[in-house]
């Protein structure tokens, strides 16, 4: 090009020039809205979520006086504490409410009145009488679990104006509920049990709890096996092993590993852990061997970045002073590669814990009531509990179902906090 | 824990660690190649393993009852389950939902420790599974009929509600509709207008359970082969032609009209709300759980209720059943006061709790029935 050419050609360069900024322009424009998108989507599932599952924190409780009748509770004068597990505490409940409301006779009358309160509230007095036998002859005033439509109406989720055969209370109980919050005999109380039981059939005593100690031990047993294989096994092959087609086969399977489905490695679990060694459906040491396979990948590959991104100079340094490979690695590769050998298992930990495909094959998906107290006891975990709890009929199980993945998400971002923490907390700049 | 308690696990690992050994002396090259230390760390895995077992072993057979099967039962078994374990004190069954036909391939695996007590079934046991039972040597199956369950046809309370015949439903769904001429051709009905004048002028667009499903087995018997057989030519079919009537009868169409929404049937019902145009088949406690919402269509001319379920005038419903492990009775604990909790008037009679979670309790002569056949320990 010569000095004319490109002075002819100014204007059109002028153009060009303003063209290519507002691409610049427009380009910014996009990466923002691409973020405000996808900020919005997570804006607006966090805020669905909170909006629907606010309400399972809290529950209602109605107030009747209760009489441990000896009558219905001692049979035949036995207080063992076999026979007063057996005893009929929902009568005692049922005799309370037809003293509360002494009008309602008829028999369906009669069970639409039963039917304020929940089966919770009977479980509650067993647990009170087999606790303290010298209960039984007593009277207290309690404040018991209402059940799960009493709760909806008090939480102001049925509406009043739907006509009452598509109601799930009637106009009768409707009544009788507004009695009970009128004499102040009804009201929302913070829902301790949600956090300390274990699953049910009835939403409102349903409690994550058995699932979060399930998903404890789960990544606990994860974490024991996945940690230490994962990390020798990066040390070896990124420091030791030496470099050949066996070791190129190796490295390119791993990497492959970590994008296997999930559901393979329960298939896997269910043919060698359950099939062959014979060990117990529904244990958190099988779900705990199944992720720990899944989660291996993850780590050693971690594991491997944060190896190599130790500087050659420490390692020379170390062997040059005469200490032994095995003393490099322990005593200097290790501890400046251990945040990012942490963040690496956290976050497969992370991972783990969101999974349910692998589970369903050994039977981690089930109903499962008690709260497991060791890895070999029966045990569910987090978000298998949400995809169970969306499952059910029962409306009151929505509010359950957000509730928990609340919990779940709570669970996921202090184990992040947890991996930004260590990599503040020990990293180093070169 | 006792579920390791099987010989043959012990037997197989003995056998494994014998293997190893072996295969060391005779210079099998695997092992060999390993070279020491590996073969240490296998051997000591080995015996360790041996050692758990044995240790668990000496426990007493399992204490914690092992259900498995339809995922319709569910919801009744893990309610009968809670309530088993709350009052006796023990340990509260396990429940899982792998589908009837998964839950008898679990349960039909064997006997013994590592196999389920019970399955939970929406359809009565298949003669090919009872002979993999029998041929696994699973041992004498107690056969329990514990209610009805109903399958709905329903939309959106925005929306007219439907009066259908089966026929309707049959010719709305099916993939091959039968012509006069004694010959099928493609489904050509678009909208539910076409299947039938007296219905609106609305887009067939059904939501519904996938193949894996009982419910979706359910509805396809009840509802579509009873529509299917209103065609004489067809039903003449059913006795010489067996596959041909089958094919029929039970292929759902799949050009866009019918829509496998998985088998979570709350989701079906946000669809339903959010789609006044559509329509949803789902087992009747969701229809019961969401009166307000939608509303069930009138099949046949009767209304699915309650107790148009319960006295068999609803047509489109069916037997629930469970079964039990005969040689399990008196091994694992918990069984039987399971077993007993169930058939109790309680738990499955007229008003007990299972009718308010939506089991169609039977008449009262049939839950004796059941139950005297069930004291006698009557196996299949």
């Amino acid at each position: 090009m010569t000095d004319i050419s490109r002075h002819a050609n100014a204007g059109a360069a002028d153009a060009m020039m303003r063209r290519r900024y507002r691409a610049e322009k427009r380009f910014r424009w996009y990466g923002i809205s691409a973020t405000a998108t996808a900020l919005l989507f997570l804006g607006a599932m966090l805020v669905s979520i909170v909006v629907i599952g606010h309400s399972a924190f809290s529950q209602t409780f109605i107030k009747l006086d209760i009489f441990f009748d000896p009558q219905i509770l001692a049979v035949e004068g036995k207080i063992d504490p076999d026979s007063l597990r057996r005893a009929d505490y929902s009568a005692l409940v049922k005799t309370s409410l037809q003293e509360t409301f002494p009008g309602v006779t008829g028999r369906r009358e009669q069970r639409q009145l039963f039917a304020l309160a929940s089966r919770g509230a009977a479980d509650k007095l067993r647990e009170l009488v087999v606790e303290d036998p010298n209960l039984i002859g007593s009277k207290a005033s309690l404040w018991l679990l209402s059940s799960d439509d009493v709760d909806l109406l008090v939480k102001g989720e049925i509406s009043r104006e739907t006509p009452e055969h598509e109601r799930q209370l009637s106009d009768l109980q409707l009544e009788w509920a507004d009695q009970l919050v009128a004499q102040n005999a009804a009201e929302l109380r913070f829902n301790t049990a949600f956090f300390t039981t274990g699953d049910s059939r009835e939403p409102e005593t349903a409690g994550i709890f058995g699932a979060a100690a399930g998903s404890f031990y789960t990544l606990m047993v994860t974490l024991a096996l996945s940690f230490p294989i994962g990390i020798m096994a990066a040390l070896y092959l990124q420091e030791f092993a030496p470099k050949n087609r066996l070791t190129d086969i190796i490295e390119v399977n791993i990497n492959n590993l970590a994008a296997v489905p999930s559901s393979v490695f329960g298939l896997l679990g269910l043919a060698v852990v359950l099939n062959f060694f014979q060990m117990p459906r529904s244990a958190p040491l099988v779900g705990g061997v199944v992720l720990a396979l899944m989660t291996l990948p993850t780590i050693i590959i971690a594991a491997r970045a944060a190896i190599l991104a130790v500087p050659p100079s420490i390692r020379e340094a170390a062997l040059s002073v005469g200490a032994s490979p095995m003393q490099t690695s322990l005593h200097h590769v290790i501890p400046l590669a251990a945040p990012g050998m942490l963040t690496g298992a956290i976050i497969g930990m992370a991972q783990a814990l969101g999974e349910t495909a692998p589970l369903l094959m050994i039977g981690m998906i089930a109903f499962i009531a008690d709260v497991p107290e060791s890895v070999m006891e029966p045990a569910t975990v987090l978000p298998v509990q949400i995809f169970l709890w969306a499952d059910n009929p029962e409306r009151a199980f929505a509010a359950k179902t957000a509730a928990g993945i609340m919990v779940l998400l709570a669970f996921l971002i202090s184990m992040n906090l947890i991996a930004v923490i260590l990599r503040r907390q020990f990293e180093r700049k070169w | 824990m006792s579920h390791n308690c099987n010989p043959a696990v012990i037997e197989r690992l003995r056998a494994l660690h014998r293997l190893a050994s072996e295969a060391r002396t005779k210079g099998f090259w695997p092992v060999t190649y390993l070279g020491d230390g590996p073969e240490m760390i296998k051997k000591t895995f080995i015996v360790t393993a041996m050692a758990a077992t044995a240790a668990a072993c000496g426990a007493q057979a399992r204490d914690q009852v092992q259900i498995v099967g339809s995922s319709t039962v569910f919801p009744f078994s893990t309610v009968v389950a809670e309530e088993v374990g709350k009052s006796s004190g023990g340990k509260t069954p396990i429940v899982e939902s792998t589908g009837t036909g998964g839950g008898f391939k679990l349960f039909c695996s064997g006997s013994g420790d590592n196999t389920p007590d019970v399955a939970n079934a929406s359809r009565a046991i298949k003669s090919s599974e009872a002979e993999q039972c029998a041929s696994n040597k699973a041992g004498g199956i107690i056969e329990v009929k514990i209610g009805y369950d109903g399958i709905v046809v329903a939309n959106s309370k925005a929306a007219p509600q439907l009066n259908l015949t089966l026929k309707d439903i049959f010719l709305a769904l099916a993939k091959d509709v039968p012509g006069d001429d004694g010959k099928t051709k493609p489904n050509p009905y678009k909208t539910w207008k076409d299947v039938n004048p007296g219905l609106p002028d609305t887009k067939i667009e059904v939501m519904g359970p996938p193949p894996t499903s009982g419910t979706r087995d359910a509805f396809v018997e009840l509802a579509m082969e009873g529509g299917c057989k209103t065609f004489p030519w067809v039903k003449a079919l059913a006795s010489d032609y067996k596959d041909a009537f089958a094919k029929i009868c039970h292929s759902v169409r799949e050009d866009g009209a019918f829509i496998e929404a998985g088998e979570n049937d709350n989701l079906i019902i946000q669809k339903l709300v959010a789609n006044p145009n559509a329509m949803g088949v789902f087992g009747f406690s969701f229809l019961d759980q969401n009166t307000d919402k939608v509303q069930g269509s009138i099949i046949e001319n009767i209304e699915p209720s309650f107790e148009n379920i319960a006295s068999g005038a609803y047509k489109v419903s069916r037997p629930l059943y469970f079964y039990v492990k005969a040689a399990h009775l008196d091994t694992v604990s918990g069984l039987k006061p399971y077993l007993a909790e169930f058939i109790s008037e309680k738990a499955w009679g007229r008003n007990g709790y299972l009718s308010e979670k939506g089991l169609i309790p039977m008449p009262d002569e049939e839950r004796a029935k059941v139950r005297s056949t069930v004291a006698a320990n009557a196996k299949l």
